[in-house]
């Protein structure tokens, strides 16, 4: 027996969203170091390594991050539960059943928002929530309005 | 000595009509608040003659500033804060500029606790603790009374409880069912918990930085000068061993005197009405109630020093306990204690523990061992973590001194050996069963865990795959619940038995995912 991955992807343009965040977080350091490299000219030599060592791992994780991201996250709502899975190294599979859904929230960041995105977080009552990142706004909002009428609709105590 | 139920003789007219305010013995306790800040600035001047400097000065005002405006908040909440218990519900007014008023409907109020601190207590005052029932607002949730006479809190408890249980035709009566209480021979087990020692590292690192704070070092200090020359020609070892006792001893009367403090006049009750009754402690007295409905399981817990000692702690996994933080503190069903006592009180406070395989949950026979890969992936992070730490003495020895490297050497093997045969032992404290009603779950290196999870208490899963473990095949399972950590793991199962475990213990649930692997075959 294995687990099958859920059915929908998140649209491509997640990757450019993954890519930016991924600059964002590995390009400042690196930077840092080319500047004092070239402004401070004695210490040329020790800045050129320090941005090399820093620039390579950066770029590495640059590229590889957004694709492999791509092919791991994905999502499905069933009439009886949430399913979805993300990571790119280390991974990880949820499974919520709708009875047990406590409340579903949007959260769309600034760079969400400029690549069309959006992100959904469905809480149960443990302090755990899964996290769907990255779908397309129109499909978010859908699968928030799909949400609150099944958890609605499906009988429990959500406790 | 704390006998919450007993009818207080004083209690006012106004308290047993459900109406009251805060003591007025609080504004004591709020006084007492900048004393310490005072007297700190007074010590200080004692002991430097008069001279200071700007910095102390500044450091201690600016904590007396902060002490006197504690202080005034805490005042204005005693001006302000009104009581009120209805036949509905019990409500909460406060607040001076920002008014707040709360309303808990009593048919939500799940436990209604009392506990003191010290300074409290002087003054003949507790905090009484409602937990209710509530999504959305943490207003809902509970709220907490702070500063009540201890004759006014029982009384108040006293009428909340009755007012809650007439609903409920439950029997309030308290005092039947006791499961466990204090044996003064479990004091032996108290040296045995491990964070003594770290407590007095702790204590000695923060005594350093206050009087580092206040430009005094302790090393220049007439007493420390004096020893340094009466006893400063001894050999090293003599002084590390010496020191190492010395921090040993204090450390074992640290926790031994933490023992007696938190777990004086402990006893485990369990009240007709399905709730568990935890009292404890002798400074602070503090009480814990769990209801039955909300106990999703216990968690067994034996740490390396109390394991050799044949001692166990039992911890309750229970929802309402409050956060993370609040239900580390609260979740204590029972101190160190022998470990078939443990047992035994784990199967009193499940409830409907009742065949066979439910009576023994805890029990390690029978749980299902786990695949040899988890055990190649302790012994790996074992070496690794002696290799990373031996690495730091070789290299250093590589550029200063030779005889580090030796010295990096031997710490290395010796880690390894130490190292390895921890990672043995946790991947043999590894299994899993579906016991009954229960999902039980053992693991843990430096403390072996062992949780039972009722089933239906389960709301989810949530499965983690590192890279190592995705060659090896092994998945982590973890069982979200709505009360104690939150996420209870399975690690390091090969993927299809811990799927078959999932589905075997809630049934349907991960089932619409699962398909059949069409490179095994089966």
């Amino acid at each position: 027996m294995r687990l099958r991955a859920p059915r929908n992807r998140v649209p491509g343009r997640a990757i450019g969203w993954w890519s930016v965040q991924s600059a964002l977080f590995a390009l400042p350091l690196p930077l840092t170091f080319a500047i004092l490299w070239a402004s401070i000219p004695p210490t040329r030599e020790l800045f050129m390594w320090f941005t090399l060592i820093s620039l390579v791992p950066g770029l590495l994780y640059m590229a590889v991050m957004p694709f492999w991201r791509y092919r791991v996250h994905r999502w499905e709502v069933t009439d009886e539960a949430v399913y979805a899975a993300s990571g790119w190294l280390w991974q990880q599979w949820r499974v919520v059943p709708l009875s047990r859904v406590q409340t579903v929230d949007t959260l769309r960041g600034p760079l969400q928002q400029l690549f069309g995105l959006s992100g959904i977080s469905v809480t149960t009552a443990s302090s755990s929530a899964v996290h769907i990142k990255g779908l397309d706004q129109k499909a978010g909002d859908e699968l928030v309005a799909y949400l609150t009428r099944a958890t609605q609709a499906v009988p429990g105590d959500a406790a | 000595m704390t006998s919450h139920d007993a009818l207080p003789r004083t209690a006012r007219a106004a308290v047993s009509h459900g109406r009251g305010r805060l003591s007025g013995r609080l504004v004591l306790v709020n006084l007492s608040i900048p004393a310490a800040p005072v007297a700190l600035i007074l010590a200080g001047l004692l002991v430097t003659g008069g001279e200071t400097n700007l910095q102390v000065l500044i450091t201690l005002g600016s904590l007396l500033l902060a002490c006197l405006v504690v202080c005034g908040i805490s005042l204005a909440r005693w001006l302000t804060t009104r009581y009120r218990l209805t036949a509905e519900r019990f409500e909460l007014r406060s607040g001076l500029f920002l008014r707040s008023r709360r309303t808990i409907p009593i048919n939500r109020i799940r436990a209604v606790d009392l506990t003191a601190n010290p300074v409290h207590r002087i003054f003949g005052l507790t905090t009484l603790r409602i937990d209710a029932d509530g999504q959305g607002a943490p207003a809902g949730r509970g709220l907490r009374l702070d500063g009540l006479t201890k004759a006014d809190a029982a009384e108040l408890r006293r009428l909340i409880i009755e007012r809650r249980d007439r609903d409920h035709a439950r029997n309030a009566a308290d005092g039947d069912g006791l499961v466990s209480e204090l044996d003064r021979s479990w004091i032996r087990y108290a040296p045995l918990t491990v964070w003594g020692v770290g407590s007095v590292l702790a204590g000695a690192g923060s005594v350093y930085r206050t009087l580092h704070e206040m430009k005094i070092d302790p090393l220049e200090l007439g007493v420390v000068q004096d020893l340094v020359s009466r006893f400063g020609s001894v050999p090293l070892w003599y002084g590390v061993l010496l020191a190492t006792l010395a921090v040993a001893a204090l450390g074992v009367a640290c926790s031994t005197a933490t023992f007696i403090e938190s777990w004086s006049g402990y006893e485990l009750r369990r009240t007709e009405g399905g709730v568990l009754r935890i009292r404890r402690g002798l400074l602070a007295t503090r009480s814990v109630t769990i209801e039955e409905d909300r106990l999703r399981g216990v968690e067994l817990i034996e740490p390396i020093p109390l394991r050799w000692a044949k001692g166990a702690k039992l911890n309750a996994v229970a929802g309402g306990l409050g956060d993370r933080e609040e239900n580390r503190r609260r979740r204590a069903l029972t101190p160190p204690i022998p470990r078939d006592e443990a047992l035994r009180v784990a199967a009193e406070v499940l409830p409907d523990a009742v065949s066979p395989e439910e009576r023994n949950l805890l029990t390690r026979d029978g749980l299902a061992p786990h695949p040899r890969a988890a055990l190649r992936r302790r012994i790996n992070r074992a070496l690794t973590a002696a290799i990373a730490i031996a690495a730091v003495p070789v290299g250093l020895g590589l550029w200063l001194d030779p005889a580090l490297v030796t010295i990096g050497w031997i710490t290395g093997l010796a880690l390894a050996a130490a190292l390895t045969a921890l990672a043995y032992d946790a991947y043999r404290t590894l299994g899993h069963a579906v016991r009954g009603r229960y999902l039980a779950i053992a693991g843990g290196a430096f403390a072996h865990r062992t949780v039972v999870l009722r089933r239906e208490g389960i709301i989810g899963w949530n499965i983690t795959r590192s890279p190592f473990q995705r060659r090896a095949g092994l998945l982590t399972l973890g069982a979200t619940v709505s009360a104690g950590d939150g996420v209870y793991k399975v690690r390091d199962v090969s993927v299809a038995r811990g799927l078959a475990l999932a589905e075997a213990a809630v049934p349907g649930m991960l089932a619409p995912f699962l398909e059949r692997d069409p490179a095994a075959g089966r």
